[in-house]
């Protein structure tokens, strides 16, 4: 979705989902290639296609609301960043470095008895990395939600999913 | 040289404060009236408004004067303007601001505001409107800068009025009314993320005409939608050319003439037993500008069961929202109208559906049982209909009394009704009565009330003895919050929890005390007699009428129920006259 870069924007915005009941999964938000114009991505839990339609119709209805997209059964290209802080005394270090290339993840911080990784992908392999740390003693995890594009060519849709992705 | 002086004149001449920049606007924009109250905040502004003389309604809380816009919006189509001061000043207005978001009025609001330098300090009288104002505007603005506040007000205008109108806001910091800047109105509004759509969609009318020519069982749900597309004449006709009966919604009342042939009543909560049977056993529902609102539509399981659904409807947002459309059409309902007419389709054939219907009103049709010792509510609304020929200007409150209006009040024109529908408002009916007199001076305007409504907001007296607005204010006096009343006797095994206010003051003295005369009648007959003193009177006058305290609204369908499950519908061969 992109939206005017205005104060207040991302308030109507999250006050509107607030309103109509609708919860979010994950929001981000940043600038595009247009002065003054902000990407918003949100995923959104909604259990059928009336309640996503609806959802972007009363997005549109927003007068500082440029374009909303769903993305959801597009070809598309989504990425979320997260930092995760490991417990790891010396001894496990090697294990978890081995644990993460495959993931092409990498340590940003080390402490004596942490370590700090960061990764970025799709969700679900952020959701897989986390799930393969956790025995280690997961101390905060801090992700940035999803952020998401249509890809150049769409392929034939892809299988139905219940989050929306606008 | 003196080309120097010249341009630097005409470069001083459009350079001027915020608060001129707003009276330049507003004459630019042809306000014919502003409802506010000074404060504070809008000092500057207040003091520009004493040069300029423009003609500003003080009503007596801020409340009052957001009504009164909206009374003034419905009856004039234009957009109604309101002005108030930072703080409690804005908060005063908010349910004003919903009141009008849910029924679609036109409004340009502005609040006074702290000055930037201590906004978000907790300032004196500081409050964050926009914050508060944001899911109850359709838009709302916090000016900034100077440079912003002609463009600012000039979409605020556009943005009121077109499409599906709504209030707008615009909130100003007490240094802005007070810096100069440059003022051009003149430059186009351009609002790329509001575009909407106003003409219809051609293969979806095609669709729709198909579908009329198909069936057997057609029904017209006309709603406000109609009234704001000033679409009346186009609504009949086209009902006319097509020979489908018309239902209206609450708030579209007068969109289509009462004592049409084609008219089968309000539908809903208290509608007519023709009207929601109507809706329950049609084939096809064509609703013109209602949202399928839940007083309208009752339990959605058992909604237009059998019916296929259109939709035209300036709001996408509205169509499919709560009733699954078959053909939508976003579009004005003019518009829409307009092309289904150009189409001359082939109309229904449903002559055995307009005879169940005329078999239906003749046999269920709203009924009271009268008894002339006392005021019947009912008969009151229909003396008050006959003694005005159907052509007053009509403003309400919420609740029983409202419904009683709703129901035996027959609207033959447009434009004639003012109402709390969406957010049921109670307080809603005087101040709005102010406006929608100021918007039609040589309309008779009679603002019918609850003894609990017309408590909220009862100071609003002293403008229309100010004004000397001509209002004839009817108080329906039941010493109880009667719709609260009915619904504890009915679901509440008469648990009447603050409900009953057996001691209410002396209305009539009250009316006195602010400059107004005021009658009382407890009796039918006095209820004649009083009636005919007031509106031989060429002023306002305050009556109040005792009525028969444990009367209550029908038919009903109760909470959770279909349409077709009414109580309180009798056969006409059952009533006792």
């Amino acid at each position: 979705m992109t939206v005017n870069n205005r104060p207040g924007v991302l308030n109507r915005i999250t006050g509107l989902f607030t309103k109509r009941h609708y919860n979010i999964e994950s929001i981000t938000v940043g600038h595009t290639e247009i002065d003054g114009v902000s990407r918003m991505t949100f995923v959104v839990n909604v259990d059928d296609e009336r309640t996503a339609e609806q959802i972007i119709k009363q997005l549109n209805k927003q007068i500082d609301v440029l374009k909303v997209n769903d993305i959801t059964d597009q070809a598309i290209v989504a990425r979320e960043l997260a930092l995760v802080k490991v417990a790891a005394a010396p001894a496990i270090r090697q294990e978890i470095y081995t644990l993460i290339e495959p993931f092409r993840a990498s340590i940003v911080d080390v402490s004596k008895d942490s370590l700090v990784i960061q990764v970025t992908g799709e969700p679900e392999k952020v959701e897989a990395l986390i799930e393969l740390l956790r025995p280690y003693g997961i101390k905060e995890v801090a992700r940035t939600g999803t952020t998401a594009f249509t890809r150049g060519a769409q392929k034939a849709a892809a299988n139905q999913k219940t989050a929306f992705i606008i | 040289m003196a080309k120097m002086n010249v341009e630097e004149q005409a470069k001083t001449k459009t350079r001027m404060s915020g608060s001129m920049m707003l009276i330049e606007a507003l004459k630019a924009e042809q306000v014919e009236v502003i409802f506010g109250y000074p404060g504070g905040a809008v000092l500057p502004l207040y003091d520009e408004l004493y040069k300029a003389g423009v003609f500003h309604v003080l009503t007596r809380h801020e409340q009052g004067a957001i009504h009164a816009a909206e009374g003034y919006a419905r009856i004039s189509g234009k957009p109604g303007v309101v002005i108030a001061t930072s703080g409690p000043g804005a908060t005063n207005i908010v349910t004003g601001l919903t009141d009008a978001m849910m029924d679609s009025l036109p409004l340009v609001v502005f609040t006074g505001q702290v000055a930037t330098s201590v906004i978000g300090s907790d300032a004196f009288q500081e409050a964050d409107v926009v914050g508060i104002t944001m899911p109850i505007t359709k838009h709302n603005y916090q000016v900034r800068d100077i440079s912003e506040l002609p463009k600012i007000i000039k979409e605020a205008f556009h943005i009121a009025t077109t499409g599906r109108p709504g209030p707008v806001l615009i909130d100003i910091p007490k240094d802005i009314t007070t810096a100069e800047g440059e003022f051009d109105y003149d430059e186009e509004v351009c609002l790329p993320g509001y575009q909407p759509t106003t003409q219809p969609n051609h293969w979806q009318i095609r669709r729709l005409v198909e579908a009329v020519s198909q069936s057997k069982r057609p029904v017209i749900l006309a709603g406000a939608g109609v009234l704001h597309a000033d679409a009346a004449n186009e609504l009949r006709q086209y009902a006319e050319q097509q020979n489908i009966p018309v239902v209206h919604t609450l708030l579209g009342l007068g969109g289509f003439p009462a004592d049409h042939p084609l008219f089968l009543g309000m539908a809903g909560m208290h509608g007519t037993y023709t009207a929601n049977m109507a809706l329950y056993e049609c084939d096809l529902l064509i609703n013109i500008g209602a949202r399928f609102d839940d007083r309208v539509t009752g339990n959605l399981k058992y909604f237009a069961p059998k019916a296929t659904v259109a939709h035209i409807d300036i709001d996408p947002a509205e169509i499919g929202k709560n009733v699954p459309t078959k053909i939508p059409i976003v579009s004005d309902a003019k518009a829409a109208l307009q092309e289904l007419i150009a189409q001359q389709g082939k109309p229904a054939d449903n002559a055995a559906w307009l005879e169940q219907l005329n078999e239906w009103k003749r046999r269920f049709p709203l009924h009271y049982e009268p008894e002339a010792g006392t005021i019947k509510p009912q008969k009151l609304v229909e003396m008050i209909y006959e003694l005005t020929n159907g052509e007053a200007i009509v403003t309400t409150d919420v609740g029983q009394h409202q419904m009683w209006a709703a129901q035996y009040y027959k609207f033959n024109r447009p434009h004639r009704w003012v109402t709390s529908g969406g957010l049921g408002t109670m307080g809603f009916g005087l101040p709005a009565a102010i406006g929608a007199q100021l918007a039609d001076r040589s309309a008779t305007v009679v603002s019918i009330v609850g003894d609990g409504g017309f408590q909220m907001t009862l100071q609003e007296l002293s403008v229309i003895q100010e004004l000397g607005l001509p209002i004839k204010i009817v108080i329906v006096n039941n010493q109880a919050l009667g719709m609260v009343r009915q619904w504890q006797e009915l679901f509440y095994e008469k648990r009447y929890s603050h409900s009953l206010i057996p001691n209410q003051p002396d209305f009539v003295k009250l009316a006195e005390a602010y400059g107004i005369p005021g009658l009382r009648a407890k009796t039918e007959a006095e209820a004649a007699e009083v009636l005919k003193q007031a509106f031989a009177m060429d002023g306002p006058v305050l009556l109040d009428f005792h009525v028969r305290a444990d009367e209550n609204v029908y038919p009903m369908v109760a909470p959770g129920k279909g349409l077709h499950e009414m109580v309180g519908v009798k056969a006409c061969e059952e009533l006792s006259r």
